[in-house]
């Protein structure tokens, strides 16, 4: 029998070590306070307009819609936001949290080094002491952002254990928790995690759908039809999604890494090649061998570059509510070309995956129907790397 | 029936940790029996998992050094099988959720108990989880082990009441390895045990020295080892066994003496 507690259907729950039950209990029982409190909801939707920008926009990307001959497509520009990624919602929510609870210092994992920055950020708006934990091989390919963590005044550790990518980052963040929880907060970057993470990380997010929402409303009089996101972990994705979960009318699309290929081992396409499992605290899909050892994954995107989903998401793919289609590097690296040269707009890598799912998909669709895609990040981290991939060579 | 009883029944009780396959199960199967020979009351066999997020560097290391030996949860079993008829020493294997997961929780039990071991650690499966993995081994007479630590605090007496062959006590917060010291109150920790349950418990994590076992078992009914033992293996490979023999003999020796 399942424990019930923090489940999206069969998915989710607290596999985690003893050490740090008591941790995730008192982490629980202070975000149902702050829910309520009306101070820390203010305080918040302060920082979210005064700091972070928000709300982001919604743009209607006109170039776009008109080449592709399809739905007409818009772009919910959380690349916008101040840090350059929907990664700052979270942050600013959960440091905030984190204050509230007494903690004097935040640590993370990351990535393209977006949530790491995010974390980063918010340690030194808040005064707090930070250290960003950052696979080896992924603090080379974003060692833009490995500087500009350190710039904020965090400490970065390169990991070089695993696969030394992002899965690898979590563990070791997790290790860092169990030994020191008193003062310290695990600031995680995405709705993944023991219960309460995927809960807490994907309220912080919601804001964007809420924002879709009411923006959509007002520029179209009705809902989109289609709603796009890439998804690594899944938080800007759930983000976009949560306000339409419950109108059936909205095609909820989340789109993966596949790398190389979905018939490949360089993957990391979860939903299409992965298989139910428990992981990082958490029961979901995950790519793995058939004795449950975790697979070394592979993308272009070190943002999405991670052998799991959160459970929120591996339950919308099992009640067929939302659907998960694979985009491969190639598929992503013409996409961040095709937006920067059609909107001037440069996407992330990662937010390219949902860009080109939209490319394919906006065609099929009549002239009148409406699709968001949710621009999560923007992509000067990436430029050098695309450029490599490219085959041209950057010094940053 | 578990055995587990057995291991307790004999003073302080020694328990040595290896992970299984590090760097062959021939050198494992070598280093258990030599454990065994040399005092160890009961053995906890590693299954390897990629990603062991309770795990210091040491037995990281030992878990990757495993994998790429090409070990599998199928050959574990056979080889658990096969070392039972050599040893009839306590034997519980102590791996990840993922791994019993993804076997099949009651294919996994039922092959724990044809190769005759006598429980499982999960250390990330907490009390809260507990349900979903512990009936199919009860149901085959095999014990599911559950931890406490240092911050478990009202916590301890729940899991204590529900605790099943042994009670494993996390001496420190972190992930395995050894210290320098371990400044927990684990007398504190005993006496709430005490109070809820007389299941015996046995302390592990960070313990690598003769003195710092002793301590451990005098607070306890004994002492865990695993890093110390994984870094003698690492060090002398597969003639790793007659140190590890050497090593569990002086620990259980100053247990002896308590």
């Amino acid at each position: 029998m399942t424990n019930a507690k923090g489940r999206f259907g069969i998915h989710g729950g607290q596999y985690i070590p003893e050490t740090l039950m008591n941790a995730v209990i008192e982490l629980e029982e202070a975000y149902e306070r702050c829910k309520r409190d009306e101070t820390f909801q203010r305080e918040l939707t302060a920082l979210f307009n005064d700091y972070a920008g928000r709300p982001s926009r919604l743009y209607f990307a006109e170039r776009m819609t008109r080449e592709l001959g399809g739905a007409k497509i818009y772009l919910k520009r959380e690349d916008l936001n101040h840090t350059g990624a929907h990664k700052i919602n979270n942050v600013l929510g959960q440091a905030l949290l984190a204050r509230r609870m007494g903690k004097t210092r935040l640590i993370a994992e990351t990535g393209a080094g977006q949530h790491g920055v995010a974390t980063a950020t918010a340690a030194a708006l808040m005064g707090m002491e930070c250290v960003v934990f950052m696979g080896e091989e992924d603090t080379k390919r974003q060692a833009l952002n490995v500087y500009r963590m350190r710039l904020l005044g965090a400490e970065v550790i390169p990991v070089s254990s695993g696969t030394g990518t992002l899965k690898d980052a979590v563990s070791a963040a997790m290790r860092e928790w169990t030994g020191r929880i008193d003062d310290t907060h695990y600031c995680l970057g995405s709705v993944m995690g023991p219960h309460p993470f995927p809960t807490l990380v994907r309220d912080f997010q919601s804001v964007i759908s809420r924002e879709i929402r009411a923006q959509m409303l007002e520029k179209e009089g009705r809902l989109p039809d289609a709603v796009l996101a890439c998804v690594g972990g899944g938080s800007n994705a759930i983000g976009a999604f949560y306000h339409f979960i419950g109108d059936a009318g909205v095609r909820l699309i989340g789109c993966e890494a596949a790398g190389r290929g979905t018939g490949t081992f360089e993957t990391a396409a979860t939903i299409n090649t992965g298989r139910l499992g428990i992981f990082h605290g958490m029961k979901s899909y995950f790519c793995q061998d058939e004795y449950g050892q975790i697979a070394p994954v592979y993308s272009i995107s070190a943002g999405l570059d991670y052998p799991g989903i959160g459970p929120e998401h591996a339950d919308l793919h099992d009640r067929g509510r939302a659907e998960y289609v694979a985009v491969t590097d190639d598929e992503a690296v013409d996409a961040f070309e095709y937006l920067s040269r059609t909107e001037g707009i440069i996407p992330a890598i990662e937010s390219a995956h949902a860009v080109a799912y939209a490319m394919k998909l906006a065609p099929q669709m009549g002239k009148d129907a409406l699709m968001v895609v949710n621009l999560s990040g923007r992509g000067d981290k990436d430029c050098a790397a695309i450029a490599r991939y490219r085959g041209e060579d950057l010094h940053e | 029936m578990s055995r587990i009883p057995e291991a307790f029944a004999h003073g302080k009780a020694f328990v040595a940790f290896i992970t299984c396959g590090d760097p062959d199960l021939q050198t494992t199967e070598e280093a258990v029996l030599a454990a065994a020979e040399n005092g160890a009351d009961l053995i906890e066999l590693g299954i390897p998992f990629s990603d062991p997020t309770a795990e210091g560097p040491v037995i990281q290391a030992a878990n990757m050094r495993a994998l790429s030996g090409g070990v599998t949860t199928d050959r574990i079993l056979d080889f658990a099988a096969s070392l039972r008829q050599r040893t009839t020493v306590p034997m519980v294997f102590m791996t990840y959720a993922n791994v019993v997961f993804s076997y099949g929780i009651g294919r996994f039990a039922q092959r724990c108990r044809e190769a005759g071991m006598d429980g499982v650690i999960l250390p990330d499966v907490p009390w809260e989880e507990k349900e979903e993995f512990a009936p199919a081994f009860r149901a085959r007479g095999l014990d599911f082990i559950s931890l406490i630590a240092p911050t478990s605090a009202h916590r301890i007496g729940q899991i204590a009441g529900e605790a099943e062959g042994f009670l494993y006590i996390v001496s420190s917060l972190g992930v395995t390895g050894e210290r320098g010291a371990i400044t927990t109150d684990i007398g504190g920790m005993v006496s709430l045990v005490r109070a809820a349950s007389g299941i015996p418990c046995a302390v592990g994590f960070g313990i690598s020295t003769l003195e710092q076992a002793a301590r451990m078992a005098s607070l306890s009914d004994g002492a865990i080892v695993g890093s110390a033992i994984m870094r003698i293996i690492a060090e002398h490979g597969s003639q790793a066994a007659p140190y590890v023999g050497d090593y569990v003999r002086r620990m259980k020796d100053a247990l002896r003496a308590l």
